[in-house]
C-alpha cells in the first residue's frame, strides 16, 4: 500500500478545520465551500476504499488498509490505522454523513467560521475512533470528540443548551474515565495496547490483576452511555433537543454509534466468555431501552426530543443484536447502527428544517403541514415509515436481521426476549405515525401559508439519502456481504 | 400455455406504471391531467390481460400448475435467497380477482376522482403501487416477500385512506387502520421467525413439505400458525382487530371498492388458504380459524343492521362476509385434520394426498372470496355513484334514487341480491358451500351462519330501501352545493358497474356443476348436467337437512322483513329500536370496542397510565438521579469552599493546629 488512504481520510477534515479558522476573510461562501471539500474528498476516498475492500472470504478478521508506525516507544503505542468488515461501512457512513452535515449547516450565519472548524473537527474524531487499531489513538480520539460536541452545543444550540452542553460533557467522561481504567488493566495485564493482537488472544494473560468481568464492564460502562443504553441514557434527549441540526445528525448518525462498535470491538471480542456470561441481563436491559424507550417517546411534544427519545428504542435493537451473540444478530445490530444512522439522520435534519421554517418545534402546535411543504412532508414520511421498519427500507432488513438472529440465539430465553422486542415495533408505528400526523395532517393552518419549503441543496440531500435508505433496503447485501468479514471471526471466538 | 415471462409481467406492469406515474412523468403532466390515470389503465389493463390467461393456463396445465423459475437474489449473512413466484389454481384465481377489480376501480375513478382538488397524480400512484403489491402478495412463493408485500398494501392502504389528509377524521382513520393490522403484523412476524428457526427455510413449498412429511409439527406447528392466523386477523378486520375497517371508509369510495372489500382485506384469508398444508396438521389453530370467523360473520353483521352510513353497513358486510370465508377455510380444514388424526384411516394417506386433501380443502373459502370480490366491489362502486350524485353517504339523506339513477339502482340490486345469498346469483353457490361445510363440522356455527344469512339480507335491503326507494330526502346540506336533482353517474363510472353486476350473477356459475371444487383438487362425486345441477340445489338435503332451501328462505324472510319495516313501515324502525333498549344501543356503539380501545385501553390504561408513568420516572427517576448526583457534588464543594476564605492567619491556624495534632499523635501512639 503506497498511499496512506486512511491517514489521508482520517486528516482531512481536520486540515479544513485549520484551514478554516485560518482565513482572515469574513466570506461565508468560501468558508462554506471549503468545509464542503474537506469533507467530499474524505467521503470519496472512503467510497474509493469501500469499493476497492476485498471481500473473499480468505479476508475475515483481516485488517487492510493497515498502517503501522511507532508512535511513543516507551508505551509500546503505536500510530496504527486498519479497517476490517465492521468498521469499513462505517467509516463509509461518517464520512457521508459528514459531508451531508455540512450541506446541512448551509444557512448557519452566526459564527460560521468557528462552527465548520468545529464540526471538521468532530468528523476527524469519529473517524479516528471507527480506523484507530491501538487502544491509546483509540482513547485519544474517544476524547477529542467531546471537545467540538461541547462547543457545537453551548453555543450555536437553543433551549437550554449550556445545560445540555456540560451534562453532554460530564456524562462522556463520566464513561469513559471508567473506560480509561478498563484500557489500563488491558494493558498492565497484556503489555500491549494492539487491539488485534488483544482480541487474538495470541498475548498471555497470565499476570491478570483483575477479573475479565471486571475489566469487560470498565470499558461496557463508557461505551453504555454513549450507546446508550437504559439507564444510562437522559444525556441524549436534552443533548439532541438543543443541539443545532447538524450536530444531532452527527450524533445521532454516528456519535452513538461508536457506543455499538466499542462493544462489539473490545467488550466481545476481547472478552468472549464474559460476554456469554452476562449476556441475559444485557438483554434484558435492551429490552427496556425497547419498550420503555418506545413508551416515553410518545409522551414527547417536541419534534426533536421524540426523535432523540426513539434513538433509545432504536439503539436497543442493536444491544439485542450483539449480545444474543450470533452471526446473523451481530450482522443486525452492525447493520442496525448503519440504518439508523441514516434514517434518524435524516429524521433530524428534516426536523431541523421544519424547525427552521416554521420556526414551531412544539407538536401540539404544528399541523396540517403536508400542503404548504409536500416535499418536505414526503421525505419526512419517508424516513418515518424506514424508521418504523417498513419493508423495502433499511430499517426493516435490519430490525429483521436482529429478530432472526436473537430468536435463534443460544443465549437462554431469547425467543421470549425476541417476542417482546417486536412489540417495540407496534409501538414504533404509534409514535412515528402520530408525530407525521401532528405535523402534517389534519385541517391546514393559516399562520403556516407563508412557510417555504426544500429548496435546491435541501432537496439534493434528501433525496441522496432516501436512495441510501431504500438501497439497503431493497439490497441490503451490499453492506452485510462487508459486515460478516469482520463478525464471522468474533462468532468464531464466542464458540457459535 | 402462457410463457412464464409474462406472469412476472402481470405483477410489474402495475410497477411501471407506478414509476412512470410517480417518478418520471408527473414535471411535464399537471397533476389534474387524467394522463396519470390511462398509463395505469393501460397498465393494468394489459396485466388482466395476462392474468386471465394464466387463469386459463393453469386449468389447463398438468398439475394446476406452472412452474416458474427462480431468479436469484441475495444472500444476506448465512441463509442466500432466492425469489420465485407461485402460479397455481390459489394465485391464479387471486392475480384474476386483484387484476381485474382493479381495472375496474381504476376506470371507474376516472370519473369518480374528476375535479378532486388533489387531482388524478397522487391518487393513481398509489394505486398503482398497491396493485403491484397485492399482485406481489398472491404471487410471492415465500413468506418473507409474503410479508414485505403484506406491509406495502398496508402502506398503500394507509396512503389511501389518509388520501384526504386535511379531514382530521380521514388521518386518524389512516393511523388506527396502520397500528391495528400492525397488532396483527407482530403475530405474522412472529410466526415467520419460528418457521424459519425451525426449518431455515421461508419457501411455502418446502414448509407443505415439512408439514406433511411431519418433520415440522407439535407445538411449533400450532404457535407458528396462530401467529400467521393474528396477521389473517389483523388484515382482513376480524374479531377483535376488526375495529379499524369501519373507520377505513374515510378514503375514497374506489379504494373502499378495491383494497377494503375485494382484495386486501381478502389477503387474510388467501394467507390461510396459502398455508392451509400446516394449518390442518394443528386442530387448535384450524379450529381457531373456524370459530374467529364464525363468530365475526355473526357479529359484523348485528353492527351493519343500525349504520346509517351507506359505506359503513358494506364495511361491516365485508368484515361478516369475511369472517364466512374464514369460516369456509376453518370447516374444511378440520374435516381434513379429523381424517388425518383419525387412527383408522391414518395408513391410507400417504403424504402427497395429504397435501392434496389440504390444499383442496380452500377451495369453499376461496370461491366465495372470488364471488364476493365482484359483487361488494360493485356495491361499493354503487354507493360511490350515489354519493357522487347526492354529496353524502348518509342513508337518512336519500331515498327516491331509482329513478333518476336507474343505471345505479339495477346493478346495486343485482349486487345485494347476490350478497343476500339469492338464487341463481353468484353469493348464492359460495355461500351455499360454506353453510354446508359448516354443518359438516360445526353445529354451532352453521347456526350462526343461518342466522347470518337472515341478517344480511335484512341489513342489504334495508339499504337498498332506504337509498332507492321512497321519496328523496334532499341530500347532503353541508358541502354548499345543490343536491336537488339528482342524476345517473357518468357513463366512465356505469360502465364497470355494468360489467361487475355481470360478474355478479354469473360468477357463481363455476361451481353449479363442482368444476371449481375440481380445479382446485377436489373430486366431483357426480356430474349432472348443468340444467339439472341449477334446479337440484331445491331437493339437495344433506343428512336429512336441506341446507341450501332453508338458506334460501331465510335470505327471502330477510328481504320481507326489511320490506316491511322500511318501505312499508308496518312496524317503524323508531319502535324496534325501543323494543330492543339496551341491546340497540349495544350494538349501535359497536359493542363499545372502539370505548374500550382508545378510550380504555389507548388513552386511559397506556397513555395516561403506563406511558405516563414511564416518563415521569425517565425525568424524575432516572435524570432525577443523575441531577441529584451533580446536586450532591455540588452541594458538598459549596461547603468545602467555605474553608478557603483566602486569608493566611486562618491557614497558618489551621497548619498550626494540624502540627499540634501530628505531634500529639506522635507522642502517644508513636513508638
Amino acid at each position: 500500500m503506497d498511499f496512506n488512504f486512511l491517514t489521508t481520510i482520517l486528516f482531512l477534515p481536520v486540515l479544513g478545520s485549520i484551514v478554516i479558522a485560518l482565513i482572515s476573510k469574513k466570506d461565508d461562501r468560501l468558508i462554506k465551500r471549503l468545509a464542503a471539500i474537506f469533507t467530499f474528498i474524505p467521503f470519496a476516498l472512503a467510497l474509493y476504499l469501500f469499493i476497492a475492500f476485498d471481500r473473499s472470504a480468505s479476508m475475515a478478521g483481516v485488517f487492510q488498509f493497515e498502517e503501522k508506525y511507532l508512535w511513543i516507544a516507551q508505551l509500546n503505542a503505536y500510530y496504527h490505522l486498519g479497517v476490517d468488515g465492521l468498521s469499513m461501512p462505517m467509516l463509509l457512513l461518517t464520512t457521508f454523513l459528514g459531508f451531508l452535515a455540512v450541506l446541512i449547516s448551509w444557512k448557519v450565519h452566526d459564527r460560521p467560521r468557528q462552527f465548520f472548524a468545529w464540526l471538521l473537527l468532530l468528523e476527524t474524531s469519529i473517524i479516528g475512533v471507527f480506523v484507530s487499531l491501538d487502544l491509546l489513538l483509540f482513547f485519544v480520539m474517544w476524547e477529542i470528540e467531546v471537545i467540538p460536541m461541547y462547543f457545537l452545543i453551548s453555543i450555536w444550540g437553543s433551549g437550554r443548551k449550556e445545560y445540555s452542553a456540560i451534562k453532554y460533557v460530564i456524562y462522556t467522561l463520566f464513561g469513559s474515565a471508567f473506560m480509561l481504567a478498563g484500557i489500563l488493566c488491558l494493558y498492565f495485564t497484556t503489555g500491549s495496547l494492539n487491539m488485534v493482537d488483544i482480541a487474538n488472544h495470541s498475548l498471555g494473560m497470565a499476570q491478570s490483576i483483575m477479573p475479565a468481568a471486571a475489566i469487560f464492564f470498565l470499558l461496557f460502562i463508557g461505551f453504555a452511555v454513549k450507546l446508550p443504553m437504559f439507564p444510562l441514557h437522559t444525556w441524549l434527549p436534552d443533548a439532541h433537543t438543543d443541539a443545532p441540526t447538524a450536530v444531532s445528525v452527527m450524533l445521532a448518525g454516528v456519535l452513538i454509534k461508536m457506543g455499538g462498535y466499542g462493544m462489539i470491538r473490545l467488550c466481545v471480542s476481547m472478552f468472549p466468555g464474559v460476554a456469554q456470561q452476562y449476556a441475559q441481563p444485557l438483554i434484558i436491559l435492551a429490552l427496556i431501552g425497547i419498550v420503555y424507550g418506545a413508551a416515553v417517546t410518545l409522551m414527547q411534544n417536541d419534534i426533536k426530543r421524540m426523535i432523540a427519545y426513539s434513538s433509545i428504542s432504536h439503539m436497543g435493537y442493536v444491544l439485542l443484536g450483539i449480545f444474543a451473540l450470533g452471526q446473523v444478530s451481530l450482522t443486525g445490530a452492525a447493520l442496525q447502527m448503519f440504518s439508523h444512522g441514516i434514517v434518524t439522520g435524516l429524521l433530524f435534519a428534516m426536523a431541523g428544517l421544519v424547525i427552521h421554517n416554521v420556526e414551531v418545534r412544539d407538536l401540539r402546535k404544528l399541523g396540517g403541514l403536508a400542503r404548504q411543504v409536500p416535499v418536505i412532508a414526503a421525505v419526512f414520511s419517508i424516513a418515518g415509515l424506514a424508521s418504523l421498519g417498513l419493508p423495502t427500507t433499511s430499517g426493516f432488513a435490519a430490525e429483521f436481521l436482529v429478530f432472526l438472529g436473537s430468536y435463534s440465539s443460544t443465549v437462554p430465553h431469547a425467543q421470549v426476549y425476541t417476542i417482546i422486542a417486536i412489540i417495540g415495533v407496534v409501538l414504533t408505528a404509534g409514535y412515528i405515525l402520530w408525530m407525521l400526523q401532528r405535523t402534517f395532517f389534519g385541517p391546514v393552518k393559516e399562520e403556516f401559508n407563508a412557510v417555504k419549503d426544500a429548496d435546491g441543496l435541501e432537496k439534493f440531500y434528501m433525496f441522496v439519502l432516501v436512495a441510501v435508505i431504500m438501497l439497503v433496503g431493497i439490497y441490503p447485501a451490499f453492506l452485510t456481504d462487508v459486515f460478516k468479514l469482520g463478525i464471522s471471526p468474533i462468532v468464531k471466538l464466542i464458540g457459535g | 400455455m402462457i410463457p412464464y415471462q409474462l406472469i412476472w409481467l402481470i405483477m410489474l406492469l402495475p410497477l411501471f406504471s407506478f414509476i412512470i406515474n410517480g417518478l418520471i412523468i408527473r414535471p411535464f403532466v399537471k397533476r389534474e391531467s387524467k394522463t396519470y390515470g390511462y398509463i395505469t389503465i393501460l397498465a393494468i389493463g394489459v396485466s388482466a390481460v395476462f392474468a386471465v390467461w394464466a387463469l386459463f393456463s393453469v386449468m389447463s396445465a398438468a398439475n394446476h400448475e406452472i412452474v416458474v423459475p427462480d431468479v436469484n437474489w441475495i444472500v444476506i449473512g448465512n441463509f442466500n435467497f432466492h425469489v420465485g413466484l407461485i402460479m397455481d389454481q390459489l394465485s391464479a384465481l387471486m392475480v384474476v380477482v386483484v387484476s381485474v377489480v382493479s381495472l375496474m376501480v381504476q376506470i371507474y375513478s376516472l370519473g369518480y376522482m374528476h375535479g378532486d382538488e388533489a387531482g388524478y397524480y397522487r391518487y393513481y400512484t398509489y394505486m398503482s403501487l398497491f396493485t403491484f403489491s397485492m399482485l406481489g402478495l398472491v404471487l410471492s412463493d415465500n413468506l418473507l416477500f409474503t410479508y414485505v408485500f403484506w406491509e406495502m398494501v398496508g402502506l398503500c392502504s394507509y396512503l389511501l385512506i389518509g388520501f384526504w389528509f386535511h379531514k382530521k377524521s380521514a388521518a386518524d382513520a389512516a393511523k388506527k387502520a396502520f397500528i391495528v393490522t400492525r397488532i396483527g403484523d407482530f403475530g405474522f412476524l412472529a410466526g415467520i421467525l419460528i418457521l424459519f428457526v425451525n426449518t431455515h427455510t421461508f419457501d411455502i413449498y418446502q414448509l407443505h413439505n415439512l408439514a406433511v412429511t411431519g418433520v415440522l409439527g407439535g407445538a411449533v406447528l400450532m404457535w407458528a400458525c396462530i401467529g400467521l392466523f393474528a396477521g389473517a386477523v389483523g388484515k382482513s378486520a376480524q374479531f377483535p382487530l376488526h375495529v379499524w375497517l369501519p373507520d377505513a371508509m374515510e378514503g375514497p369510495t374506489p379504494v373502499s371498492a378495491l383494497i377494503h372489500s375485494a382484495t386486501m382485506v381478502c389477503a387474510g384469508v388467501f394467507l390461510v388458504a396459502r398455508m392451509m398444508p400446516l394449518f390442518v396438521y394443528s386442530t387448535q389453530a384450524i379450529t381457531l380459524v373456524a370459530v374467529i370467523g364464525g363468530f365475526t360473520a355473526i357479529f359484523a353483521a348485528t353492527m351493519g343492521l343500525v349504520a346509517t352510513d351507506i359505506k359503513r353497513v358494506l364495511a361491516y358486510s365485508t368484515i361478516s362476509q369475511i369472517g364466512y370465508m374464514m369460516l369456509g377455510l376453518g370447516a374444511a380444514g378440520m374435516v381434513v385434520s379429523q381424517n388425518i388424526n383419525d387412527p383408522h384411516l391414518h395408513s391410507l394417506f400417504t403424504s402427497e394426498l395429504i397435501l392434496t386433501m389440504a390444499k383442496g380443502a380452500v377451495a369453499v373459502g376461496m370461491f366465495h372470496l372470488f364471488t364476493h370480490a365482484f359483487f361488494k366491489s360493485l356495491l361499493f362502486m354503487g354507493a360511490g355513484s350515489v354519493s357522487h350524485s347526492t354529496g353524502t353517504f348518509d342513508m337518512r339523506l336519500m331515498g327516491g334514487l331509482r329513478k333518476t339513477m336507474p343505471w345505479t339502482y339495477t346493478t346495486f340490486l343485482i349486487g345485494g341480491l347476490s350478497l343476500a345469498g339469492i338464487w341463481p346469483l353468484a353469493g348464492f353457490w359460495s355461500k351455499d358451500g360454506i353453510l354446508i361445510s359448516a354443518f359438516q363440522t360445526q353445529p354451532v356455527l352453521f347456526w350462526f351462519a343461518m342466522i347470518t344469512v337472515f341478517l344480511t339480507a335484512f341489513y342489504m335491503f334495508r339499504v337498498i330501501f332506504m337509498t332507492f326507494h321512497g321519496e328523496y330526502r334532499g341530500g347532503a346540506t353541508d358541502d354548499g352545493k345543490d343536491h336537488h336533482h339528482t342524476h345517473e353517474s357518468p357513463r366512465v363510472m356505469v360502465g364497470p358497474l355494468v360489467f361487475l353486476a355481470l360478474m355478479a350473477v354469473v360468477a357463481g356459475w363455476w361451481n353449479v356443476t363442482g368444476s371449481f371444487s375440481a380445479f382446485f383438487g377436489l373430486q366431483n362425486v357426480s356430474e349432472p348436467s348443468i340444467g339439472e345441477a341449477f334446479l337440484s340445489v331445491f331437493t339437495f338435503s344433506f343428512n336429512g337437512v336441506p341446507v341450501p332451501l332453508i338458506s334460501l328462505l331465510l335470505a327471502l324472510f330477510g328481504i320481507f322483513c326489511a320490506y316491511a319495516v322500511y318501505l312499508k313501515k308496518w312496524v317503524t324502525a323508531e319502535s324496534l329500536g325501543k323494543a330492543f333498549g339496551p341491546l340497540y344501543k349495544l350494538v349501535y356503539n359497536k359493542y363499545f370496542f372502539d370505548v374500550l380501545y382508545e378510550n380504555i385501553i389507548v388513552k386511559l390504561a397506556l397513555i395516561k397510565g403506563l406511558f405516563n408513568g414511564f416518563e415521569i420516572f425517565d425525568r424524575r427517576g432516572v435524570d432525577g438521579a443523575v441531577n441529584g448526583v451533580s446536586t450532591v457534588v455540588m452541594g458538598g464543594g459549596r461547603a468545602i469552599r467555605r474553608a478557603q476564605t483566602g486569608q493566611l492567619q486562618l491557614y497558618g491556624l489551621f497548619i498550626g493546629l494540624g502540627v499540634v495534632v501530628i505531634a500529639l499523635c506522635v507522642y502517644f501512639f508513636g513508638g
